[in-house]
């Protein structure tokens, strides 16, 4: 039987960012994919953020394909079906090269990204399912078992970049089995619209992109976020919550977007567009305390699949393509000093997160999951009072200003006591620091 | 959470969503079932029946569980919301089911 470096279960970000380096690295690297064609099993939203593909591929502006580049960031509070209050950034930096953060389309770029790594020399199987690992008399992981007849293939590591489910990993008994409390699902639909209609729409021409991220009543109190992304002719449109707030309102995932759609602050926007696509994925946001054990002899876990999710910034496939390239680098360091892929040596690539902004943001907001799951007025109630007080300030009615933000205060003070106020604002500060 | 303003959510055909997807139906291997027919009769929320996107999981006349996994998205969702782990979940065979054009 013929023997790998390495074997790499999935290629998504995370996958392909590990099987490229390692490929260049010059290691034998298999990548097995169970999709028809690298992409056609993933969803994002999608933003490429550029600084972690650099890193991998530095030239990549040059045959990427890349749909618009983001000019502009809005943040909108939206309620249920009346009200959104927003804020614009828009940058003339943000339209000079080389551009941050790109809007994609992810079967279309991980096709590319795939191309790459092939051309690096890593041998890429698709159609075809990894159903287990194999594992040695020590327990040292040495290949895996595919759904195909004769389909078990040995290797000196296997690093597991098979998504959000994780199922290779704790099948193996690696790691506890994901929860559902830690997860997101996100539904989203691509709706297509000619480009100068899309471009009249969002203020914008040439390649520039426009990015509105959503929080807010629009998801009925559960803790999750909305988005709607540019892309060159099409419009991405999204909204997810956490499984445990879904399972408990009795709301459909469905129902919530087209909510979302129908909303007057997004109707106009994507009115007359063609739907093309529906699609869903669960994201792990349980942060930095849900993550597992990340090495072991002979294994690694990578991207979604260990939940590196940055879900405050909406982070997630660069923290992918990022640990993707740390397990990699781990690897070729390993290959070139003739060691084995033991525990032990793999926590170079621990290391090299923890060194990194991968670990350091996961750190840094490994409150915030809690928080929003015990205190939903940070989703529900204060962006509802932010919304009326800006409506109350707006409407001119003849009452004199002073009473209108008199009457604000009380209702502020009156949903949540001046202590609830105070204690909020110590518990959001927590988190967020 | 209270709403100011009362306010109900549009219903929604999936099942005209989902016709825009591309599928490679694997006929006749579904690849999640249910393990036990009698724990999802018994069960009284049935969240797999909200939670899942594709509406793939329906209650049938007699109260029990009708499961239609062609239009699965393969997000995972109903294996996560099911209290009695009575679902057995697993991804299609390689190259069949979900084949997105988009992503």
């Amino acid at each position: 039987m013929e023997q790998f470096d390495v074997i790499v279960v999935g290629a998504g970000p995370a996958g392909n960012a590990a099987a490229y380096t390692l490929a260049k690295g010059g290691l034998n690297v298999l990548q097995l994919e169970r999709g028809e064609s690298p992409g056609t099993k993933n969803v994002q939203g999608a933003i490429l953020y550029a600084d972690a593909l650099e890193k991998i591929i530095p030239d990549f502006r040059d045959s990427a394909p890349l749909e618009r580049h983001v000019a502009e960031q809005r943040m909108w509070l939206m309620d249920e079906n009346q009200s959104c209050t927003g804020v614009s950034y828009r940058d003339a930096r943000f339209s000079q090269e080389p551009f941050n953060r790109y809007t994609i389309i992810r079967a279309r770029f991980d096709r590319w990204f795939s191309e790459q790594v092939k051309a690096a020399g890593a041998l890429v199987v698709c159609e075809t399912t990894v159903t287990g690992l194999l594992r040695n008399d020590t327990g040292k992981v040495i290949g895996v078992r595919t759904e195909r007849e004769q389909g078990d293939i040995l290797a000196g590591c296997v690093i597991l970049a098979d998504g959000a489910n994780a199922l290779v990993g704790s099948r193996a008994g690696l790691r506890p089995e994901i929860d559902g409390k830690n997860m997101a699902l996100a539904v989203k639909e691509v709706l297509f619209l000619p480009k100068e209609t899309l471009e009249a729409r969002f203020n914008i021409g040439g390649k520039q992109g426009v990015v509105i991220e959503i929080a807010g009543n629009i998801t009925h109190g559960m803790a999750g976020t909305g988005f709607l992304y540019t892309n060159k002719d099409s419009i991405a449109i999204g909204i997810g919550c956490m499984l445990t707030d879904l399972k408990r309102q009795q709301l459909t995932p469905g129902q919530l977007l087209e909510g979302l759609k129908q909303h007057p602050a997004v109707a106009p926007l994507i009115d007359g567009a063609e739907m093309k696509e529906y699609s869903a994925h669960l994201i792990p946001e349980g942060g930095y305390k849900a993550l597992p054990q990340l090495v072991g002899d002979g294994w690694m876990i990578v991207g979604d699949s260990a939940g590196f999710v940055n879900a405050v910034h909406r982070e997630g496939s660069n923290l992918a393509m990022t640990s993707g390239r740390f397990a990699a680098e781990c690897l070729i360091d390993l290959h070139q000093a003739g060691q084995n892929a033991t525990a032990a040596n793999l926590s170079g690539y621990k290391q090299r997160l923890d060194d990194s902004f991968v670990m350091a943001d996961l750190k840094k907001y490994q409150h915030v999951p809690d928080l929003l799951n015990d205190q939903p007025q940070f989703l529900g109630l204060y962006p509802r009072l932010v919304g009326d007080a800006a409506r109350q300030m707006l409407v001119v009615d003849g009452e004199p200003k002073r009473a209108k933000q008199q009457r604000i205060m009380a209702q502020f003070r009156d949903k949540r006591s001046l202590l609830g106020l105070l204690g909020d604002a110590y518990r959001f500060w927590r988190a967020f620091r | 959470m209270t709403s100011a303003v009362e306010f109900t959510l549009p219903a929604v055909n999936v099942e005209e969503k989902l016709f825009q997807n591309r599928y490679r139906i694997d006929a006749g291997r579904p690849h999640i079932k249910v393990r036990n027919a009698d724990t999802c009769t018994a069960c009284e929320l049935k969240p797999c029946t909200v939670c899942c996107p594709a509406g793939c999981w329906r209650v049938d006349t007699d109260g029990g569980i009708e499961l239609v996994v062609d239009g699965c998205l393969e997000c995972g969702t109903c294996r996560l919301v099911c209290d009695e782990a009575n679902v057995d979940w697993n991804y299609p065979r390689g190259g069949f089911g979900i084949l997105f054009k988009f992503g």
